[in-house]
């Protein structure tokens, strides 16, 4: 672990990762979308408009998962001070954000057909747009605090604080949700998924994670490349 | 001799709230403004008002609570005291939990007491209003709490009242959920002790957090 968390050892072995992740990625992608076109039969109930399923369930997965990597990069960088730790966690909440946005669009175009309403409060969809906005928090800490250790001393902690609440926000927010009984529209789906439509969503979640990490592996390397930057700009600045 | 720091604290605290003001006054002004916005936004109906009141109630007070969470850590943070603070042999976790509680008692706790007579002017029945008064009481420590985090996550930036009301809002959904729930089930069959029991075991756990996260931030400023 400690050797992988030096920058330069990590830029040579992504150096080396990141082609086979982007094939990866293009395969499975091309394999998931044909089988969310062509070979995935429509639903008996919502038609067509099931496909949407596919690019909207590992999108909401996926933006769930960034949350619990960015508390454990944080965790990681309280506990053994790993240099590393803190750029993965930073670089993975604008990650997890875009998922989660999209897990909403694509969830509110799925909504118009199948619900016929663009938008509905229920627990998971209100979960999702709570967690936009602790994504939302946590990147404004990035950007308020200038300084760049200070701004990671911060971000870990509203990190961490937001991974201890967040079971009791997704608690509550279920709760207030049968309170109000409007829970009754949310039928559809379950756990009774077909195989022909199961393994074509398998496909398309194992996309989705090996875009996730191409995307956050090159940004982590941009994260180095600017701090590697700043450092030669303050020493050049030293210098005259 | 660490209680008598503490007390100290506290009454410092209690003090310079009272002789400073723009902090009790400015929110209670706050929240009576809420209140007659509420039936100015959504039409005078008493109907509609009194399925409405117990929230309208417990978001004004949640909002009052979040426009005062600045004050708890920065001026401290900025004249150097905190930093003198830290050098006693008083953990600095209690130090932010008794300025939380300070702030619970001149800010959050004074808005709660007068919640009923609010809840009256949006029409809620009587039957209504104890839980309302016992709830807002147990609630406005976790508010407290929690704005005290956000505060001390805030405290050294020259413009953190936004930053702070993103963070510190996701964070008071429970509070408000459970704050809300106990309100409203005391007037049908069930039984709304389980939501304020749920209610004060957020307050306890707002109690764990809350004072060591505010403890780690405002060292970081300090560092």
């Amino acid at each position: 672990m400690q050797k992988f968390a030096n920058p330069t050892v990590f830029l040579k072995l992504s150096n080396v990762v990141l082609p086979y992740l982007w094939v990866m990625t293009a395969v499975l992608f091309a394999i998931g979308l044909y089988g969310a076109f062509i070979t995935s039969p429509p639903d008996y109930q919502q038609g067509e408009t099931v496909r949407i399923m596919y690019v909207h369930v590992p999108a909401a997965w996926i933006a769930m998962a960034a949350y619990g990597l960015m508390a454990l990069a944080s965790a990681i960088a309280i506990i053994f001070r790993h240099p590393l730790a803190d750029a993965a966690a930073k670089t993975a909440a604008p990650l997890g954000a875009v998922f989660c946005f999209l897990a909403l669009v694509t969830g509110s175009i799925w909504g118009k057909p199948t619900w016929g309403t663009w938008w509905v409060w229920d627990a998971r969809i209100t979960s999702m747009f709570i967690l936009l906005l602790l994504y939302i928090g946590y990147i404004a800490i990035w950007r308020a605090v200038e300084e760049p250790h200070l701004a990671a001393a911060i971000a870990r902690i509203v990190a961490l604080v937001g991974s201890v609440i967040l079971p009791v926000i997704k608690y509550s927010v279920e709760y207030w949700n049968t309170l109000h009984q409007s829970a009754s529209i949310f039928k559809m789906g379950g756990p009774a998924i077909d195989k022909s439509m199961l393994w074509v969503l398998l496909v398309m979640a194992m996309a989705y994670t090996t875009l996730f990490f191409a995307l956050h592996l090159v940004s982590l390397r941009t994260e180095i490349a600017t701090r590697k930057l700043r450092s030669i700009r303050l020493s050049e600045i030293r210098g005259n | 001799m660490m209680l008598c720091a503490l007390k100290a604290l506290l009454w410092r605290d209690i003090t310079l709230a009272r002789k400073q003001g723009g902090g009790l006054g400015a929110a209670l002004g706050f929240i009576l403004a809420v209140i007659v916005l509420v039936p100015i936004a959504i039409g005078p109906d008493p109907v509609m008002l009194r399925r409405i009141g117990a929230g309208m109630i417990w978001l004004s007070l949640l909002l009052a609570v979040l426009l005062t969470a600045e004050q708890i850590f920065q001026q401290d943070l900025e004249d150097g005291s905190l930093e003198l603070m830290t050098m006693t042999p008083t953990p600095f976790e209690l130090i932010t939990l008794t300025k939380a509680i300070a702030h619970w008692l001149t800010v959050a706790l004074p808005l709660a007491i007068i919640a009923p007579p609010l809840g009256l002017m949006l029409n809620m029945e009587l039957g209504q209003l104890p839980m309302l008064w016992l709830s807002m009481i147990a609630g406005s420590l976790a508010l407290s709490l929690l704005a005290s985090l956000g505060g001390a996550i805030a405290a050294g930036l020259r413009r953190g009242g936004l930053l702070i009301a993103i963070l510190t809002l996701p964070l008071y959904i429970p509070i408000l959920i459970f704050g809300v729930a106990t309100t409203t089930l005391s007037l049908g069959p069930q039984s709304s002790l389980p939501a304020l029991a749920i209610l004060l075991a957020i307050t306890l756990l707002c109690l764990v957090v809350s004072p060591l996260a505010c403890a780690a931030a405002l060292r970081a400023y300090m560092r």
